[in-house]
C-alpha cells in the first residue's frame, strides 16, 4: 500500500465520522482530533475503521504516535503491507 | 382503555410532530413496542408504548405537529369486545385533540414557526425545504393523505428559482434553530428554578487508567473500553451510596429512582446536543456499558433514539472528553436533582504520602439541586466516586 492509498483510506474514514469536515485540508503536523473536533469515542472508531481496512491494529501505548495526520501515516507505512 | 400520548421528551420539548404509525388500527401492541416516530427540535424519536392492547384508530395524523400530551390514538383493553373497540374508533378532528393537549401541557412559549404547522410532510422534506427556504404553505403534497415528501419540494424550489431567478432565498429556521431554542428553554427554566450548588473533587485515575489500558490490551481493537465508561461506572456505584442525587424534584419533593438511568450528554456534530439515558448503568459490566454508550452515540447521531431514553433519566453526566477543559459547572436538567461532570483527563503534580509526583488526574463537579440535597451529603457522593475509581477491578 502507498502512502498515497493510505491517505485516501484516511480521508475517507475522517468523512464518515467528521462529515462536515474536510480532511484533505488537514496539514501533517496537525492534531487530527483537535482540528475535526473528535471525541474519544470517535478516535477509537476511527482506528477500528483504519485497522479493519489496513490490518493494522494500534494499541493505546501508541495513541501518541498517531495523533497527527504525518504520525498516523508513518506508524502505518511501517507496519502495512 | 389507554391513550397514547405526544411524550414529553425531555424538558425541552413542547411539540412534536408525529411522522409516522408503525402498526395499524386493530393491531396487538405489547408494553415497550415502537409504535410511532415523532420529530422534535431535536431530531426524529421512536416512541415506545407503555400499555398491552390493541391499537386503536390514529387521532392524530402524520405531519402533525401537536402539543405534549396531545391523545395520539387510544388503546383498548385486551378484554374489550371488539364492537366497542369500533364504537370508540372512529377519527376526532385532529385540531380537538390538539385543544385538549393544549390544557394537558400549556406551552411554556410560542411555537417557534407558525407558518409550518399542521402541514403534512416528511422529515427529509421539512428539512429540505428549511435548506432551501421554500414556504411548505406553497407546496402541494403528492404523499399519503396529500403529505409532503422530498420531491415536491424539490418542485417547489426549481419553480421559485425558475420564477425568481436572480433572488435568493431567505434563510428559514432550521431544526438546529430549534435545538438551540429548545435547549435555550430548558437550561432557563433550571437556573431560574433549581438552586444549585455545585462541589469539585480532583480525582487520581492513574490506578484506574493503567488497569484500564491492562484490560485494553487484552482486547481485540473493536472491544476496547473508554476511560468514560469508568466514570459512568463510578457514577452509579457512588449513587448506591448517596441515592437522593438520583431521581426527581417534582411536587416540591424528592422523588428517588430506584433504577440509576443515566442521562449521557452527547455533543452533535453540526452543534447542539442531546442527553439520552444509558439505562440501568449500575447493573452493567464494563463491556455491556461501553457497548451500549457506542450504540447509543451511534443512535443519536444517525437519529434513531427510543422515547424513553429520552425521557426516563435519573441523572446527567457530561464528560467533555480529554481535549477540552479541566472543570466543567453543569446546569441541572430539571427535573433531575444532579448532574455530575468530568473535565479532562491531564497530568498534574499529585502529593501523597509526603512524596510530590506526577499523576494522571480528572475534575469531578457535582452541580446538585439544594431544595433535595446539601453539601454535606453531596460531598460524601463526590468521596464514594472516588473511592470507586480507585478500585477499578471492582467496577
Amino acid at each position: 500500500m502507498t502512502r498515497e492509498q493510505l491517505t485516501e483510506i484516511i480521508f475517507r474514514i475522517l468523512k464518515e465520522i467528521a462529515p462536515e469536515c474536510d480532511p484533505s485540508e488537514l496539514l501533517p503536523e496537525e492534531n487530527i482530533r483537535e482540528i475535526l473536533d473528535i471525541d474519544s469515542y470517535g478516535f477509537l472508531q476511527m482506528l477500528i475503521s483504519i485497522s479493519e481496512e489496513t490490518g493494522v491494529e494500534i494499541p493505546e501505548a501508541d495513541y501518541s504516535r498517531v495523533f497527527t495526520l504525518g504520525g498516523l501515516l508513518d506508524y502505518l507505512m511501517l507496519r502495512v503491507y | 382503555m389507554g391513550e397514547f400520548r405526544m411524550p414529553s421528551l425531555g424538558a425541552d420539548m413542547e411539540a412534536g410532530t408525529l411522522v409516522e404509525w408503525l402498526v395499524k388500527p386493530g393491531e396487538r401492541i405489547k408494553r415497550g413496542d415502537v409504535i410511532a416516530t415523532v420529530e422534535t427540535q431535536k431530531g426524529l424519536f421512536e416512541v415506545e408504548n407503555f400499555e398491552e392492547g390493541i391499537m386503536g384508530e390514529p387521532l392524530v395524523r402524520p405531519g402533525e405537529k401537536v402539543p405534549v400530551g396531545t391523545v395520539l390514538a387510544v388503546i383498548h383493553g385486551q378484554g374489550e369486545p371488539l364492537a366497542e373497540v369500533e364504537e370508540r374508533a372512529p377519527a376526532r378532528p385532529a385540531e380537538e385533540a390538539g385543544t385538549h393537549a393544549g390544557q394537558v401541557a400549556p406551552p411554556l412559549r410560542p411555537p417557534l414557526s407558525t407558518g409550518t404547522e399542521r402541514i403534512a410532510a416528511s422529515p427529509s422534506a421539512r428539512k429540505l425545504a428549511a435548506e432551501l427556504g421554500v414556504d411548505l404553505g406553497t407546496v402541494t403534497g403528492s404523499g399519503p393523505h396529500g403529505a409532503i415528501q422530498r420531491i415536491d419540494v424539490e418542485q417547489a424550489a426549481a419553480r421559485v428559482t425558475e420564477e425568481r431567478p436572480a433572488e435568493k432565498a431567505p434563510a428559514a429556521p432550521t431544526l438546529r434553530d430549534g435545538m438551540r431554542q429548545a435547549i435555550a428553554a430548558a437550561m432557563s427554566r433550571s437556573n431560574r428554578e433549581i438552586p444549585h450548588y455545585y462541589l469539585g473533587m480532583e480525582i487520581d485515575m492513574s490506578r484506574a487508567l493503567g488497569w484500564l489500558e491492562g484490560e485494553n490490551l487484552k482486547r481485540p481493537i473493536r472491544e476496547r473500553i473508554l476511560p468514560a465508561v469508568l466514570l459512568l461506572k463510578g457514577v452509579a456505584r457512588a449513587l448506591g451510596t448517596v441515592p437522593e442525587l438520583n431521581g426527581y424534584w417534582i411536587d416540591n419533593r424528592l422523588q428517588t429512582s430506584a433504577d440509576v438511568h443515566i442521562g449521557f450528554v452527547i455533543a452533535l456534530r453540526d452543534g447542539g446536543l442531546i442527553t439520552p439515558a444509558i439505562h440501568h448503568v449500575d447493573k452493567l459490566n464494563l463491556q455491556e456499558l461501553m457497548a451500549a454508550m457506542g450504540d447509543l452515540i451511534q443512535r443519536t447521531r444517525a437519529g434513531r433514539l427510543r422515547s424513553s431514553e429520552m425521557t426516563d433519566a435519573t441523572i446527567t453526566v457530561t464528560n467533555l472528553g480529554d481535549l477540552g477543559v479541566e472543570t466543567v459547572f453543569g446546569v441541572i436538567y430539571p427535573p433531575q436533582v444532579a448532574l455530575v461532570a468530568f473535565g479532562r483527563i491531564m497530568e498534574r503534580p499529585w502529593a501523597e504520602n509526603g512524596m510530590l509526583g506526577v499523576r494522571r488526574t480528572v475534575t469531578a463537579t457535582l452541580a446538585a439541586d439544594h431544595r433535595a440535597t446539601d453539601g454535606h451529603r453531596g460531598s460524601q457522593f463526590l468521596e464514594a466516586l472516588n473511592n470507586c475509581l480507585q478500585n477499578p477491578e471492582q467496577l
